[in-house]
């Protein structure tokens, strides 16, 4: 029998809310199907199963928060046999289901936990789930305490929790976390490439005129490309730092989705580094869209080897980015743009993009990571072949 | 096709690309990108959705033409005339 237990969907994830269930007991589970859906500081996150067999038994009640690690469903093995009396005995018990785990609610509480507020465990739970900041209520209960009513009271008018399910502060509660962890744990250096896109650039334009618009390519997806390429060239770069480097085969790319209101989440796309340029562009926009709908799933959220980041087409010059942990290295692209260039010996207007990586010392040092760069620059200088 | 008939057109494919947008905020004026936070992505589904939907295939040369509602509603009704 496996344990299917609550997973860690980041460095910095506590506890989920389960939210649905989407299989029963007696299902077939094959490794990588998605059986339920968790809501998390990141929005909800589809989970998925990590062995294959039958669903035994299911422990987790929808609507609790559960820490990781709490057990959400008994998985029985492909010849097990079926689980035998003393765990069907005593059905009639509403089985183990709801243990609800802790005091139910510690909900990602950002706000409620800013002050000293006097106020009752209800009143702060509702408080929380309306996205409401306990400082700005006017308390009625003992000692000017704020207690439900008055949360009920300002909820009325309040703003609806954002859509889907996103709490934008709880996400830049997430967000800090993790990059204060990147800050303090990983030593970053910085190298920074000017790279001579015009190749690309009429490339893939004369490419896109003969296309309908499902089938064009943006130069985000050569960028992608170029860099997963290279990561898989140069070492280093691509995998996760545990106690030590992890290398990875695959180059599972972090693909930087900023959401309107404020957030940002970097969903994976698993192999980028063998796809073609069109099934890139279908995986992208496939992740852009499910990271503003909020259904993302949680392999894509943590299986991540490298981000690579591009600022669009009406961006920036340039980022220096911080690196997402576990990873060991981040890529920013900024907004490619024409600017004066040399080339032979005449200065000529050329589209260029200027790359940063940060990386981290603990892994590699400049010298590695400016051949990292320089091969981008070299692929992207034969965009056909990408 | 009346230019109406586009607009509404226009706003149901945009909240489908962007689902967190309310149309009603929406600015004759609004830049998709700048003001809106359309990235390429996103700006380059919605395109798709419009050839789809209105049969006018936009090309990369004319995305300026359709950066705001106001701009993509006078373009759309020339293109479809």
């Amino acid at each position: 029998m496996g344990v299917f237990k609550m997973p860690s969907l980041g460095a910095d994830m506590e506890d989920g809310k389960l939210v649905e269930w989407l299989v029963e007991p007696g299902d077939t589970v094959k490794r990588g199907d998605v059986v339920a859906v968790v809501e998390t500081q990141k929005g909800a996150i589809e989970i998925e199963i990590f062995e294959d067999g039958v669903v035994e038994r299911i422990d987790a009640a929808l609507g609790a928060t559960l820490p990781v690690g709490a057990p959400l469903a008994v998985i029985r093995r492909e010849g097990e046999p079926e689980a035998v009396a003393p765990a069907d005995v005593r059905e009639p018990e509403p089985a183990p289901v709801t243990k609800p785990a802790k005091p139910v609610a510690t909900p990602p509480s950002v706000v409620t936990e800013a002050g000293e507020f006097p106020a009752s465990p209800a009143a702060r739970a509702q408080a929380a789930e309306l996205g409401l900041d306990l400082s700005g209520l006017k308390g009625t209960g003992p000692a000017g305490a704020v207690v439900l009513a008055d949360v009920e009271r300002a909820g009325e008018g309040a703003r609806k929790p954002a859509k889907q399910g996103l709490d934008f502060a709880a996400m830049r509660d997430a967000i800090a976390a993790a990059m204060t962890r990147s800050k303090q744990e990983i030593p970053h250096y910085y190298l920074d490439h000017d790279i001579d896109l015009q190749a690309a650039e009429d490339w893939r334009r004369a490419r896109n005129a003969d296309c309908a618009p499902a089938d064009r390519i943006l130069m985000g997806a050569l960028l992608v490309k170029a860099a997963a390429l290279a990561a898989v060239n140069v070492k280093g770069m691509n995998g996760q730092y545990r106690d030590r480097f992890e290398p990875s085969e695959t180059v599972n790319a972090g693909m930087a989705v900023a959401l309107r209101g404020g957030g940002l989440i970097a969903p994976a796309i698993m192999d980028a580094a063998g796809l073609s340029l069109d099934q890139l562009m279908e995986a992208m926009r496939d992740l852009v869209a499910r990271s503003r709908a909020g259904r993302l799933k949680g392999s894509e959220m943590t299986e991540g080897t490298i981000t690579i980041s591009s600022l669009g087409e009406t961006g920036v010059d340039g980022m220096t980015g911080v690196i997402y942990p576990p990873q060991v290295a981040l890529v920013a692209f900024g907004t490619p743009r024409p600017v004066p260039r040399v080339v032979g010996a005449a200065v000529v207007p050329r589209t260029c993009v200027r790359v940063t990586l940060s990386a981290d010392h603990r892994v590699s040092d400049g010298r590695r990571g400016a051949k990292f760069l320089k091969q981008i620059d070299t692929l992207l200088q034969r965009p056909e072949e990408l | 096709m009346t230019n109406d008939d586009i607009k509404v057109a226009f706003l149901e494919e945009l909240i489908k690309v962007a689902p967190d947008i309310d149309p009603a905020d929406v600015g004759g004026n609004d830049q998709l990108q700048d003001d809106l936070e359309l990235d390429s992505m996103d700006f380059l589904t919605l395109v798709t959705a419009l050839h789809k939907r209105l049969g006018v295939n936009i090309p990369e040369e004319h995305y300026l033409r359709i950066e705001t509602l106001d701009k993509a509603v006078a373009y759309l009704s020339e293109r479809m005339a």
